[in-house]
């Protein structure tokens, strides 16, 4: 193939991390406060108080500061994968472009319709129709999560495709299978409710501080409420299915559970790093130690990977080289397969060309004994399967440790509520107060784990980033790389100056609405 | 039913359904061309937001579409996704620019600390209408005139245009006249639209001035579009086309276009229908006293851009030529995804007509009234 260009494959990625995560700090709050306003709402309709309106349309407010510049955050990424990837897009705009396609027919508009009607149809539609539409952004959005977290399940665990040798693409073969894939579901699942958790966070930090300062302090309760209780929920539900995640890590990419455990050799009765040093000498294949300290949980790992406590959890190493006792298949030997199908292809497609069926139809029949290991033969060593170890490992660390925090945080402000002494509680409104910002650490951690874990791989164990890339010059994604920076970094300081003036001007008390 | 039709009427069923949702797109842009009549026609900080409040409840079905419009050529024509969008780097990163301003600017612009200034939130729904509808107007002249890519065996595309040293990677699009005059075309039918819906959706009462200046803009944007409409027009029935033969080899073919219409016959209707009914809604709004122009020349501007983007693109027509190298060029055969995949998203394009009635509904349910100065200074506005 074609040389590749490194320099276009890392700005690319750069581009592509920084676009994602910057619509990543407006999406969960969308998913979540989409849903806090449709509660607000509903509790309005129910008892018809004032108070509950002003309190509904303070959140819409916030929320409709936010949703614009996640819209225009996300514009960018859709076509993205046809700037910066568009030889991936290529090979399986097939199956990846269906869920976009369907993200934009149902979901966006459900979102973009109702939206208006949220906004400006208080006057303008019944009641009923208002709530109802409130409802729908909500529905909207995470029914957008859905079918963009189908497209990012399938690139972390492919399912229901063929690879098609005559156009050398891999097509689908089951739409079911695309949409019902276990990573998809439990991807899903998790994201979401990690959206409602952040957004319940959100509500808690705001609130907190007007009881610090002490104004609003009946709105800012009535607020917390809701939050608190919607926010244990979530939160219990992110943890319990933060630990499905992990499951299907350990059976779809073993390589990234072991490098978000930091596992080089692989253990059975294996245990799991509560906090730990990473060694950052370490390589993989070396005899070093990979923590310089460590805490451990002991048989946890083996528990949360398989399900058993003796089971063995392959490391990085094993992965690499491979582990004759566990009959595990490293990457060096996959790498040999690899290079053969890539070989027999080229057979096969030469003898095509000259129209020489018979040789077509032996080279396509060796071609289809290795067809499963291609994607490893573009790999030039064996340690290039493995991904960086400290990014995902730290991430992972964090997003656990605070996944553990927030259920405490909100049982606490919801026992406190109910005994109403919230405002006495001094040590406990601040850090209601910044529960926010370590909600947003947690959720873009949660993406650099999934993301950075999937290296090398573009489609995991397919087609590696490398060769997924467009024939660009660097310079091009170089300026436009800065380009974004600046101009979202510039959308970002005007949203949180807006938002700032909004909660300083708080709610309109007494109900009397302007 | 679907699952009995076959692969090539799959593909032309695929385009057409792109065709729509383009032509929706292009409708759609009157809040862009709306956008760009902002500076000239309101006179006062009441009429500005009158005007962005009434293109704020719709700037997001616009904006939308558009994303449906990337999201369906990925899906049924991945080819041209990665061709286009790899190559013609510059076109679309510009075009994608203007739309993430447009995005916050609404919401922004009117609220209080909003650090860049209610200015520069103006300026950037000027840049988004002028800069973005121009830009797409020439993308879509490329259906036309072709691009200077080619693509190696693994369909990697190698877009070449330099100049200075510099490779254009789909500026160069503008050096066109034909593109250029269907950019500008573009810019100023939206800005018809533009000022037609805004007739449409805003109770003049206090304010009959803005009506009069919006009228008047009806007409003269219509009389400046007029030339290079029909400089488009002509130059598709008489250019050269990119003719596609039995066994997919592509070669200009004299007059391509013009046969294409005679051809397909409904297109022809389509076009003249078109072309008449943007006529009649600028009659109606300019020298009569309706209210109603947007329904003709909407629906008028649908039809036109339905055939613009249908007529280059089937009848065995390549749809995205290359000037480099015309066996690069892109069919609706050679760039849609597999049988299966259309297959199944034919399915899903069940649900088409299911949000067109939702969105239809809620349009009407919301314009039932006409937006008033009290409205926008009791409620939420932009
Ligand atoms: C508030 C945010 C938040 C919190 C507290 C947690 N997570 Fe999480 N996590 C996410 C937000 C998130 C996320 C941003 O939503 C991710 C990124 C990708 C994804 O699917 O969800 C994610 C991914 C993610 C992955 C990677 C999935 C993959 O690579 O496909 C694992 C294994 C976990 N999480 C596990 C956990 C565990 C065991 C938690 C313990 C309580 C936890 N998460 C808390
Ligand atoms: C919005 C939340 C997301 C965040 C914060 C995020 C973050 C990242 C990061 C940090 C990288 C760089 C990895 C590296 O180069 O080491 C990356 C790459 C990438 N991600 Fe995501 N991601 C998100 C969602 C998605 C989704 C939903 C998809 C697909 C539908 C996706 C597709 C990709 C692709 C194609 C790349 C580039 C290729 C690669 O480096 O693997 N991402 N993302
Ligand atoms: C990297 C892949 C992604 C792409 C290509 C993408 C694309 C887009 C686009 C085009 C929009 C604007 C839609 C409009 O016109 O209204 C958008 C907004 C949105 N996206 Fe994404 N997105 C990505 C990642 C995600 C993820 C991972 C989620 C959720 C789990 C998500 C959820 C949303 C939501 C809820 C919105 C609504 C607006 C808002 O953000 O406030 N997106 N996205």
């Amino acid at each position: 193939m074609t040389h590749i260009d490194l320099s276009v494959v890392n700005w690319a990625r750069a581009q592509f991390a920084l676009t994602a995560m910057y619509h990543w700090i407006f999406v969960p709050l969308t998913l979540g406060l989409s849903f806090l306003c449709a509660f607000f709402e509903s509790i309005y309709v129910r008892t018809g108080k004032k108070e509950w309106l002003s309190i509904t349309k303070f959140w819409m407010t916030l929320f409709g500061i936010n949703f614009a510049i996640g819209v225009a955050t996300g514009i960018i990424l859709e076509f993205e994968f046809g700037t910066n990837w568009s030889n991936y897009s290529w090979m399986v705009g097939d199956i990846f472009g269906a869920p976009l396609a369907i993200e934009g027919l149902f979901a966006f508009f459900l979102e973009a319709t109702f939206f208006a009607v949220m906004f400006f149809g208080w006057n303008r539609v019944s009641k009923r129709f208002h709530l109802f539409s409130t409802w729908m952004v909500a529905v909207g959005s995470n029914l957008s999560a859905v079918w963009i977290l189908v497209a990012n399940g399938w690139m972390q665990n492919p399912v229901g495709m063929v690879f098609n040798p005559n156009t050398a693409r891999f097509e689908m073969n089951s739409f079911f299978k695309l949409v019902f894939n276990p990573v998809a579901v439990s991807k899903f699942i998790h994201t979401s409710s990690s959206g409602f958790l952040f957004a319940s966070l959100f509500v808690l930090t705001i609130s907190s501080w007007y009881l610090i300062k002490g104004r609003h302090v009946e709105m800012a309760k009535k607020s917390i409420v809701v939050a608190a209780v919607f926010g244990l929920l979530a939160s219990s539900f992110v943890a319990m299915t933060g630990d499905t995640s992990a499951y299907e890590v350990s059976q779809k990419q073993p390589m990234k559970l072991a490098a978000i455990e930091g596992l080089y050799k692989g253990q059975t009765k294996a245990p799991i790093v509560a906090l730990g040093i990473l060694n950052t000498d370490k390589k993989v294949g070396d005899n070093q130690k990979s923590f310089v300290a460590k805490i451990e949980i002991p048989y946890l790992l083996s528990i949360l990977a398989n399900h058993s406590f003796t089971a063995f959890v392959p490391g990085i190493d094993d992965l690499v080289y491979g582990n004759k006792t566990y009959g595990i298949e490293g990457a060096a030997s996959k790498m040999v397969k690899g290079r053969k199908a890539i070989k027999d292809l080229e057979l096969f497609k030469n003898a095509r060309k000259d129209k020489n069926t018979a040789k077509a139809a032996a080279a396509l029949k060796d071609f289809k004994i290795n067809q499963a290991y291609l994607g490893y033969g573009y790999l030039d060593k064996p340690e290039e399967a493995a991904p960086p170890v400290a990014v995902p490992y730290y991430a992972f660390h964090i997003m656990v440790g605070l996944g553990t925090l927030f259920p405490l945080l909100f049982a606490a402000f919801l026992f406190f509520s109910i005994k109403n002494t919230l405002v006495e509680k001094r040590w406990l409104l601040p850090l209601g107060f910044i529960s926010v910002f370590l909600g947003l650490i947690a959720q873009e951690s949660g993406w650099v784990v999934a993301e950075v874990g999937r290296q090398p791989w573009a489609i995991s164990g397919l087609l590696p980033v490398k060769m997924a890339t467009s024939n660009l010059d660097p310079q091009n994604i170089q300026i436009t790389f800065f380009m974004f920076f600046g101009l979202f970094t510039l959308l970002l300081v005007a949203e949180i100056k807006i938002m700032l003036k909004q909660i300083s001007t708080g709610f309109e008390e007494g109900g009397d609405l302007k | 039913m679907i699952g009995n039709l076959d692969y090539a009427t799959l593909q032309q069923l695929w385009w057409i359904i792109i065709a729509i949702v383009g032509a929706l797109f292009v409708f759609l842009i009157f809040v862009q061309g709306g956008q760009t009549l902002l500076k000239q026609v309101a006179e006062t900080e009441i009429e500005k937001t009158l005007i962005l409040t009434s293109l704020g409840r719709k700037w997001e079905l616009t904006f939308t579409t558009l994303v449906l419009f990337g999201g369906a050529l990925f899906a049924a024509f991945p080819k041209f996704y990665a061709t286009s969008f790899g190559g013609a780097y510059w076109v679309w990163m510009l075009i994608l620019f203007s739309f993430i301003i447009q995005a916050v600017s609404y919401e922004y612009r009117a609220k209080e600390n909003n650090f860049l200034g209610s200015e520069t939130y103006e300026s950037f729904l000027l840049i988004n209408g002028v800069v973005g509808v121009l830009l797409i107007g020439a993308a879509v002249g490329t259906f036309y005139t072709g691009s200077n890519f080619t693509l190696d065996m693994y369909n990697r595309v190698t877009w070449n245009y330099v100049l200075f040293g510099l490779n254009l990677r789909g500026l160069e699009a503008a050096f066109s006249l034909f593109n250029l005059s269907l950019a500008i075309f573009l810019l100023f039918n939206a800005r018809v639209t533009g000022a037609s819906y805004l007739l449409n959706s805003i109770d003049f009462s206090s304010n009959p001035g803005l009506e009069t200046r919006l009228r008047e803009s009806v007409k003269k944007n219509f009389l400046i579009s007029l030339p290079f409409l029909l400089y488009v027009l002509f130059s598709i029935l008489l250019m050269k086309g990119f003719g596609v033969d039995k066994a997919g080899v592509v070669s200009l073919v004299s007059f391509k276009y013009l046969f294409n219409l005679f051809a397909m016959p409904s297109l022809l209707a389509l076009l003249l229908a078109g072309i008449l009914l943007v006529v009649l809604g600028v009659y109606l709004t300019s020298f009569k006293t309706s209210y109603r122009g947007i329904w003709f020349n909407g629906l008028g501007t649908f039809f036109v851009g339905f055939v613009v983007l249908c007529l280059p693109a089937l009848n065995n027509t390549a749809f995205y030529p290359s000037k480099l190298d015309l066996q690069s060029s892109l069919t609706i055969h050679n760039a849609s995804s597999s049988m299966f995949t259309l297959t199944a998203m034919t399915y899903v394009a069940i649900g088409i007509p299911f949000v067109l009635a939702y969105i239809v509904y809620v349009w009407k349910l919301m314009d039932s009234k006409k937006l008033t100065v009290e409205e926008i200074q009791n409620e939420e506005s932009y």
